[in-house]
This record gives structure tokens, C-alpha cells and sequence, in this order.
């Protein structure tokens, strides 16, 4: 069954999705990623305060496949982490885009969410890599 | 009724401390001769140690059979082939355990004074010098513990070298078929890791390389063959183009057993690199271990090497501590020492010609099992292989087993498995080094296994999804291992 990707998120190719909520913006990875990676057992975030940078690693996701890097699509603050994750890895399998959030982060340039893929875009994206 | 104890091979075993009962022993001591002493008197009450609640109490035998037993669960190169690629599995000749035994060489220690050891600087010395011959290199240090202690060694030299030269510089490039263990070294060095795609061919591209080679490139990793087992038909033109711009060329000795005898890193470009003699050499690898990681250098980073070198003078072997461009010690002592004598027994046993025929087998037996395999497994990448090869689990994946599926599997045809999902650019890897160590018919059976478990994969999914089957354990919960591990026994009295 192919899964739905919301139509108000924004994606990257690196599989990170992003929502904007006025300055806020919160990221997870998308079900494609989880699905990749397999059984998440491990997530690692940054901390409340640290500052993320479009494009550059923010964290990482251990499954018992591989560790990958997630990387932020956006700049700014990160201003709360999704502690549940910490317990509870195996929520990022379960519901990706929604109670498997990671951060959420202060924008500091909200134009460069325009630049990141539309729901419909990605979807073609990994159609794509599928093949 | 009768209780009958079962073959150790399928026997369980329960911990040492799940055995103990009060009072037993295993040493009975003679009656004491001299007046008993209480310790608190002589030593004073604080200097004496309570005793160790909970500590098994077994009998000599209970213990000789435990271990002994535990010894049954582990697969070992010398139960049957070890197919794990990238590893270079092979037999540990049973010389080289007689010679590390000798009587002058395994009760010395390492803070005798030279003159009293000069037969084993003789030893490390002979050893640097077969390894400078083989890989066609200027120098070596034998002392990193490791192949990763060793790229991290590699590392350090390079940007001590470059730092010394007066141009320090950022980024080490890394090929994504690298082992993992490199762009961590890459890392632990200080440098900046970043990653160059390797072309169809799973080589180095080498457009993508003039591209990403500037002045801020401090080296480039590559492991020659590659992790696909391909040979790097541009290595030279790969450090031509690094030289150019002043950056050096590191490779990976991981994958040497395609090429010692036969081609020297040292006449194909390479500045610095590292072996494993746990891998290429037969010193022990695994559980059994140590490691052992030396790095060869050029002529140019030869001072830069770990302290202390070995000298010969008149007076014959010593240690000159004398070099002020050193990056200092990365291991105490000199080494794995037992490790080097071993190695150094497996280069004299075989010789210039013995290490060629080694690689040749090496090399025939992994293009053996490539060709025989073809048939039922995808092979992604075409280039000509080596000493490894590398499948895909593609044909498989549409009847929902995987890789580890299989990998699985193959244990219950008695084989330890295949590396599982490495190198990362192959999607479901399946890869395979057999080794010079296997004969034919060992290679036979082999691949009989892998083409059966093709056809269960076709006929009946289910049996490979769920194997291993004939094990004391079957398979193991590796997720929630990870996400909820169970890492200290409790007593049951504690629960």
C-alpha cells in the first residue's frame, strides 16, 4: 500500500519532512526513510538551543540495518526535541509523520521551506529510486 | 527416568554463577606449615578486602567442561569456510602457533633491556622488512593494535607531515563503497569527511575526484580492491591526480590478500597505508584476535612514524626514542608482539613465490564461486572481481527474503554467513570471500548450500524467512535486543 504524504508538509530528497506552523517549523523523517532503514531501535537529536543548519546533519537514525544521518532542511533554533523518541524508537516505524516528530525549530530564513519538494514532487522522487 | 546428557553440539548451557553452590572449590590447598595470620593484623583492616559477594563457587572440573562447552557455540575457521567478505577468513597455520611458542620468544617482557632481546628486535625487524618488500613501501610501524588503529595512525602521519610541510589543510575524500571505519578515522584525525561516488563500474569516478580534489584536500582514502573486490584499473591516474594538487593517497590494506606477491601499493601511487595481519598474514582474527594494524609509509612520512624506531647500530638492535617529528606512541609497548611473530612465520614459511600462489588461490577460488553463483544470485556490478565477490539479494526480495534471510539460512547448511549488507552501494548485499584456504570441494559444498537455499527461496519462502533452525538458538530478536537490551544477569533472588 503506498503511503500518504501530506499535502501541507515539504520534503527533501534526503527523506526529512518539514511543516510550517508560523516561525515554527517541526521535522521528521518520512515513511519511505523508515521503511528503508527497517526497525529504528535508536534515535539521536540535537539539543533545545543548538542551532541547525539547511542541509548539514542535525542527528541520526539507528536501525539494526545501518545508522543514517538526518539532515536538517531548514536553518534556525531548535527549540524542542520529541523526548518520547528516546523511549520509544519504534514510534518513528509506526507513525512518521506524525507522533515520531523530532524537532522543532525557530526559522531563521521561513522562504527556504519554498524551495524544498512538494508532497506530489517527493512522491514522483521515490518512485524513482524505487524502480 | 533416565536423564541422558545430550551432545554437546545441541546442549544448552546455563551461566557459571547459575551453577555455583556454597563451599565448592576447584584447587584444594595444603595443610598450612606456618602459624596462621590474620591479614587485618599484618596489613592493617583497611588495606584488606571484603569478599566478593555471589562469586561462583564450582569445581575445577564444572569449570573445564562450562568453557569447554561455551567453545561448542562458536563457528571457527577451524569447523569449515568462513565466507565473510572483506575479512579475509583464513586458516591460522599451526606453525606459526609452534614458533610464537618458542621458549626465547614467549617469556620475555617487554621492559627487559635491549641487549637482552635481541633475537625479537631481530623478529621486528625482519618483519618490517617483508612487509616494505610486499607492499613496496619505505618504512613501517607495527605498532597499531588494529586495521582502524591503524587508518587512524595513517591519518596522523599525514597531517603531521602536512602541518610539518607548512600547509595544513581540512578534508579527506572518501569513496562511498569505503568501510565504515574510514570516515570515522578520517574523523578521529580531525579532518573533514567527504564522501565521492564511485562511477557504474563501483570504481573511483575520476571526473568526481578532479572535481573534489582542491587545495584543501589532505588525502584520499581508497581500498584497493575495493569493497566490490574490483581492482582500481585508475589507481594510478587517482594519484596523479591527488599529487597534483599536494594531497596524498591513503589506501586500505583490508583487501591485500588480492594482491600480495603480485603488486605493490608502494609502485602504483600510494603514500601511506595500512595491513592487517589478522587478514592477510593468518595471525588469528576474531573473538581470538588481537589485531594487528601496521602502517607503511614513503620515504617523506617516515619521521613523522610512532616513537620509538628500531636501530640497528654496532653494538646490534636498539630503540631510538630520538625523533622529534614523531606523533609519538599510539599503542603501548611494541605491538601485538605474539601477533608479528606469527606473521613473520607465515611470510618465511610461504616466501615471495608462496605469497603469490596464495593470492593466485585466492583470487581463482572467489572467481570460482562468482561464476558457479551467477546463475541464481544478481550480480550488480560487472567489473572483473578478485579475491571477493559481491551479489544482490534482488531475485530473492520478490519472494520477501532478504540477504539476512539467507545469511541465516546458511548456517543451518553449516557455513558461517556471508557479510550481510555491505558494501553499502549494493542495495541487499550478499558478499563472499572464500580465501586460498578452501579446497575445491569445501568451495563445492559451499555453493551447493547457497543454490539450495535459491531454490527454498523460490519454492518455500518461509523456510529461509524463519532459519536458522537447527541452532540452540534460533533466530534472535535483533530488534529488541537493540531497543530494550538486557545488559547485566540478575541473581533470582534478586528478580
Amino acid at each position: 500500500m503506498a503511503a500518504t504524504y501530506p499535502e501541507n508538509y515539504r520534503y527533501t530528497k534526503e527523506h526529512e519532512w518539514v511543516v510550517v506552523e508560523g516561525d515554527t517549523a517541526t521535522i521528521g523523517i518520512t515513511d519511505y526513510a523508515q521503511k528503508e532503514l527497517g526497525d529504528v531501535v535508536y534515535v539521536d537529536l540535537p539539543q533545545p538551543g543548538d542551532s541547525v543548519v539547511a542541509g548539514k546533519t542535525m542527528g541520526s537514525v539507528e536501525s539494526v540495518k545501518a545508522v543514517s544521518d538526518v539532515y536538517s532542511p531548514v536553518t534556525g533554533e531548535v527549540i524542542e526535541v520529541n523526548q518520547k523518541l528516546a523511549d520509544a524508537p519504534e514510534k518513528v516505524n509506526e507513525d512518521p509523520h506524525g507522533e515520531a516528530w523530532m524537532v522543532k525549530v525557530r526559522l531563521s530564513n521561513p522562504a527556504e521551506v519554498e524551495s524544498l519538494l512538494t508532497a506530489a514532487e517527493y512522491q514522483s522522487y521515490i518512485e524513482g529510486s524505487e524502480s | 527416568m533416565i536423564k541422558k546428557a545430550r551432545q554437546h553440539v545441541s546442549q544448552n548451557e546455563s551461566l557459571i554463577f547459575e551453577r555455583s553452590s556454597p563451599g565448592k572449590r576447584a584447587y584444594q590447598l595444603p595443610p598450612l606449615d606456618v602459624p596462621a595470620v590474620d591479614p587485618k593484623d599484618a596489613l592493617g583492616a583497611g588495606n584488606v578486602r571484603e569478599e566478593i559477594g555471589g562469586f561462583p563457587e564450582v569445581s575445577e572440573v564444572e569449570v573445564v567442561r562450562h568453557f569447554t562447552r561455551l567453545s561448542t557455540y562458536n563457528y571457527a575457521i577451524d569447523h569449515g569456510m568462513y565466507p565473510l567478505g572483506s575479512c579475509t577468513m583464513k586458516y591460522n597455520p599451526r606453525v606459526n602457533e609452534a614458533v610464537a611458542a618458542l621458549e626465547g620468544l614467549r617469556w620475555i617482557h617487554p621492559y627487559q633491556p635491549d641487549e637482552s632481546v635481541q633475537g625479537a628486535l631481530e623478529v621486528i625487524a625482519a618483519l618490517e622488512n617483508a612487509l616494505c618488500e610486499i607492499t613496496g613501501m619505505d618504512a613501517v610501524t607495527l605498532q597499531p593494535a588494529a586495521g582502524a588503529h591503524g587508518e587512524l595512525t595513517g591519518m596522523l602521519l599525514v597531517r603531521a607531515a602536512l602541518e610539518a610541510e607548512g600547509r595544513p589543510r581540512r578534508v579527506v575524500l572518501v569513496p562511498d563503497s569505503a568501510h565504515g571505519t574510514n570516515p570515522a578515522s578520517v574523523a578521529m584525525a580531525g579532518y573533514q569527511v567527504r564522501n565521492i561516488a564511485s562511477n557504474e563500474k563501483g570504481m573511483v569516478d575520476l571526473a568526481a575526484l578532479e572535481a573534489a580534489v582542491d587545495e584543501d584536500t589532505a588525502a584520499l582514502m581508497v581500498t584497493n580492491p575495493n569493497t566490490l573486490g574490483v581492482f582500481e584499473e585508475n589507481i594510478v591516474a587517482v594519484a596523479r591526480i591527488l599529487h597534483a594538487k599536494g594531497a596524498l593517497l591513503y589506501m586500505d590494506g583490508a583487501n591485500m590478500n588480492a594482491l600480495a606477491g603480485i603488486s605493490r601499493p608502494g609502485e602504483f601511487g600510494v603514500d601511506v597505508m595500512h595491513l592487517n595481519l589478522h587478514k592477510t598474514f593468518s595471525t588469528p582474527h576474531g573473538g581470538g584476535g588481537p589485531g594487528s594494524g601496521p602502517v607503511a609509509v614513503k620515504k617523506r612520512l617516515e619521521p613523522f612514524l610512532p616513537l620509538p624506531r628500531l636501530v640497528n647500530e654496532e653494538a646490534g638492535w636498539r630503540w631510538d626514542y630520538g625523533r622529534p617529528q614523531s606523533i609519538g606512541r599510539v599503542r603501548a609497548f611494541y605491538g601485538n608482539f605474539g601477533v608479528l611473530v606469527r606473521a613473520l612465520a607465515y611470510i618465511l614459511a610461504h616466501g615471495g613465490e608462496g605469497l603469490r600462489r596464495a593470492t593466485l588461490d585466492a583470487i581463482l577460488n572467489a572467481v570460482y564461486v562468482r561464476k558457479k553463483l551467477e546463475p541464481y544470485y544478481e550480480l550488480p556490478h560487472k567489473a572483473p572481481t578478485m579475491h571477493e565477490c559481491v551479489f544482490s539479494d534482488a531475485r530473492q526480495a520478490g519472494r520477501g527474503v532478504r540477504t539476512m534471510d539467507i545469511a541465516k539460512r546458511l548456517i543451518d547448511y553449516g557455513f558461517h554467513p556471508y557479510t550481510v549488507s555491505f558494501p553499502l552501494i549494493v542495495k541487499g548485499a550478499i558478499m563472499i570471500e572464500p580465501t586460498e584456504t578452501e579446497s575445491k570441494q569445501e568451495l563445492d559444498l559451499f555453493i551447493d548450500a547457497m543454490i539450495s537455499i535459491a531454490r527454498e527461496a523460490e519454492e518455500n519462502p518461509e523456510l529461509v524467512k524463519g532459519a536458522p533452525h537447527m541452532t540452540r538458538i534460533r533466530r534472535v530478536d535483533e530488534v529488541t535486543a537493540a531497543r530494550k537490551p538486557v545488559v547485566r544477569w540478575t541473581r533470582e533472588e534478586e528478580k
